[in-house]
């Protein structure tokens, strides 16, 4: 029996386990809504804007480690999910999106609502196609998600004319997939893996430097393994944070530009820098020239290009990181002994000076402001026994929710790490609670960030999606007037946002709760009425607008000189004027 | 340094725009790019001539193996190889030029292709230092127009490689 190409499409989306997609509609994917309206497998999940269902299948992707999927239109569909794309490129999301295209025979001719959706997804997708003919619809369905899900894993682009979608042809589903130009190496090289050992074993001064790519391969386990056998500390990047359990006494928290104190000082000062599954990025090198100075390096990555891209590697590792791993912890099995713990005392206990002399640090004081910090603080450890999963977009509040959510498990952190996407985390975060109907998703946002895709409130509703999502609202882009505090002397060009909505009234007219803290001692209880409630939450905090996040490794600095505090001058300003606030000791809190 | 890189790609459409979009996203240089089938139609050869030093070189090889639709990477620097350009060089010729003109085709063994009173059109293929030299004589005479291919390379057989190292295992 023959099937339009509508029908193949949805068989295809079965035959992956898609259960999910995140869709909006337009002329030229009629015919492919029209069929999906007919059937009950897979659940349309109606966005309000492309972005958003971009944004929401990179969620769903990050929380199960799946593909995620979406559907547009052509021309402004297409372009306005090309965001979400990049930013999945980025940080290495998989992602299958699917986009109607003009009719074959006007492709090329400025049909109405037609783009070069392949030209213009080429440069922020893993790999795209066009479709022309319906008789390859199911091979390329099956090999975009076999790219998209393999090796570094990365967003797919199907683009599908409206013709195609409704000729008809047979339907045959291929069993497996081969590309004669796409082979990812999985198994690391033998001998290099044993260099890597007998390197861990001689190290003074280690450190494991981990990132997404550990959370990708799902390779916690072999981490924590290999971390608690050898004694070596761990540094997070902000998108491996969760791929080692945060409150562990190995775990330094994040590294990077943000990152603690001990976890930068133990990346400069090591002599062994163990990376898996990161790629050096320039938020974490920092100066590139002064990173690590001291360091041997070992850099295991499936994808061979983050090898040396940025920084010399003497031990490089293609291949995936949990097999890897779990070959480097058959080798370290047989030789660890009792001798590292000796060898490596001096170098912990220069560490436990690092955490002790510039713990993570604010100031709340009891009838102040709220801070920023102490928001997500209670936040995390009111809900840390319900195994959370937190979204974030971009700004300050994401860096304190990286700082002081310290995530047990991987597949709860989604954040826009390499783009940098403000906008990311309510959309992503509705696509985690897609994909896990009865767990908590949070969303911490900021009042900058949550205003560009507010919209999909009105998905989260409709779709019954009781994500809760906490502003740390502060009137201001908030990192960018940090920015402009350290380095434009104070000059809030465009950061103060002015005036924003009345975030309780915003979710009230959507349908959904809001909710406001007023002051410091509401906290808890307002955050535990969020909690309860089993619809779509906003909580509006108003924090502290001047809050700087710190520590801070300015743009091109080096790791081991890190600003920890507002310099005296900006302190002076921000109390207004000559007068400094006495500092009450007893309110000084630290996490 | 320069270096030319050898890659066998897929033939189909867009493959081009993939390569020429890695090297200008990147930032890398290219300096000239060929491209044509090969003996498997379903296959084509590039050539790429590119600067950089090594650790660029290093990450144009591993960011084109990347690529989906790239099926081998060579970059012929690292073994012997043999390179070709061609040039069609059109160029005036007035009586007194026309013999002068003939001469200098034939010291660089380039042959004349086309020919009306007033032009010659001279096809020359070699190294491009051969390409340059031609081009400077004819500069004098007056070039109308100038086309190159840009240079196609591949490896040499190691047949000299492997003798070589035969005579060293003999010695020792």
């Amino acid at each position: 029996m023959k099937l339009t190409g509508a029908e193949i499409f949805i068989e295809c989306l079965k035959r992956e386990g898609v259960k999910t997609l995140f869709a909006l509609p337009g002329g030229v994917v009629l015919k492919i809504f029209d069929t999906l309206y007919q059937q009950k497998d897979v659940e349309v999940i109606l966005t309000r804007h492309e972005q958003g269902a971009g944004h929401m299948a990179e969620g769903y992707a990050k929380a199960t480690g799946k593909a995620g999927v979406c559907l547009v239109t052509s021309g402004p569909g297409m372009t306005n999910v090309i965001t979400a794309l990049a930013d999945a490129y980025m940080d290495s999301v998989p992602v299958v999106c699917f986009s109607g295209q003009v009719p074959t025979s006007l492709i090329g001719n400025d049909a109405f609502q037609e783009a070069d959706n392949i030209g213009l997804s080429r440069p922020c997708t893993k790999y795209n196609f066009l479709v022309k003919d319906v008789n390859d619809l199911a091979a390329t369905i099956k090999e975009a998600f076999y790219i998209a899900t393999t090796g570094r894993p990365g967003p797919v682009l199907v683009d599908i004319p409206k013709d195609v979608s409704m000729a008809k042809a047979d339907f045959t589903y291929p069993n497996s997939v081969s590309i004669r130009g796409y082979n990812p190496t999985v198994e690391g090289n033998k001998w290099q893996i044993k260099q890597a050992a007998e390197a861990i074993m001689k190290a003074k001064k280690p450190i494991l430097y981990v990132g997404g790519g550990v959370v990708f391969s799902g390779a916690s386990q072999e981490l924590l393994e290999l971390a608690e056998m050898t004694q070596i500390p761990v540094d997070m990047t902000l998108m491996g944070l969760g791929a080692f359990p945060g409150e562990h006494p190995l775990s330094m928290g994040m590294l990077g530009m943000h990152g603690t104190y001990q976890a930068n000082m133990a990346m400069h000062y090591s002599d062994l820098v163990i990376a898996i599954g990161a790629r050096f990025d320039d938020r974490v090198t920092g100066k590139v020239s002064e990173f690590c100075p001291h360091a041997k390096v070992i850099h295991v990555d499936i994808d061979p290009t983050s090898i040396r891209k940025n920084i010399h590697v003497d031990i490089p590792i293609v291949g995936d990181c949990r097999t890897v791993l779990r070959e480097l912890n058959q080798i370290l099995r047989a030789t660890v002994n009792g001798e590292q713990k000796d060898l490596r005392k001096p170098w912990w206990d220069q560490i436990r000076d690092w955490q002790q002399a510039h713990p993570l640090a604010y100031h709340q004081e009891k009838e102040g402001p709220i801070k920023p910090q102490q928001v997500v603080k209670r936040l995390y450890e009111l809900t840390k026994d319900r195994d959370p999963i937190v979204a974030t977009d971009v700004g300050q509040h994401q860096m304190w929710a990286a700082q002081y959510f310290k995530l047990a498990k991987p597949n709860r952190w989604l954040t826009s790490g390499g783009l940098g996407t403000m906008g990311f985390g309510f959309p992503a975060a509705m696509g985690a609670q897609a994909a896990f109907r009865d767990r908590l998703v949070l969303c911490i946002a900021g009042d900058g960030s949550i205003q560009m895709n507010m919209q999909e409130m009105a998905t989260a509703v409709l779709s019954k999606l009781p994500v809760k999502i906490i502003i740390l609202n502060n009137g201001f882009h908030g990192m960018v007037r940090q920015w402009q505090d350290l380095f434009y002397e104070g000059r809030y060009a465009s950061s103060n946002l002015g005036t924003t909505p009345d975030f309780v009234k915003l979710a009230e007219a959507y349908g959904a709760v809001g909710l406001r803290v007023k002051k410091v001692g509401d906290l808890d209880a307002v955050l535990k009425e969020a909690l309860a409630t089993d619809k779509p939450v906003i909580v509006d905090v108003p924090t502290y607008p001047y809050e700087n996040c710190y520590p801070m490794i300015p743009a091109g600095g080096c790791n081991h000189e890190m600003i920890l505090e507002d310099p005296p001058e900006l302190k002076m300003k921000q109390s207004g004027g000559d007068k400094v606030t006495p500092e009450d000791k007893d309110t000084v809190l630290t996490a | 340094m320069e270096h030319i890189i050898s890659v066998t790609v897929e033939n189909k459409f867009g493959v081009l725009s993939r390569v020429a979009g890695l090297f200008s996203g990147r930032g890398f240089n290219i300096e000239s790019l060929s491209v044509a089938p090969t003996l498997d139609p379903s296959m084509s050869q590039m050539t790429i001539v590119t600067s950089g030093d090594e650790r660029i070189i290093e990450q144009i090889v591993k960011q084109l193996n990347k690529l989906i639709d790239v099926i081998k990477v060579v970059d012929l620097n690292e073994t012997e190889f043999v390179s070709r350009e061609t040039a069609i060089i059109k160029v005036h010729t007035k009586d007194v030029d026309r013999a002068e003109a003939l001469r200098i085709v034939d010291i660089f063994r380039a042959n004349v292709i086309d020919s009306t009173p007033t032009t010659y059109t001279i096809e020359v293929s070699g190294d491009p230092k051969k390409i340059e030299a031609i081009i400077n004589l004819l500069q004098p005479l007056g070039i109308k127009e100038l086309v190159r291919t840009g240079r196609v390379a591949v490896a040499r057989e190691p047949v000299r490689q492997a003798a070589v190292q035969a005579k060293k295992i003999a010695r020792e």
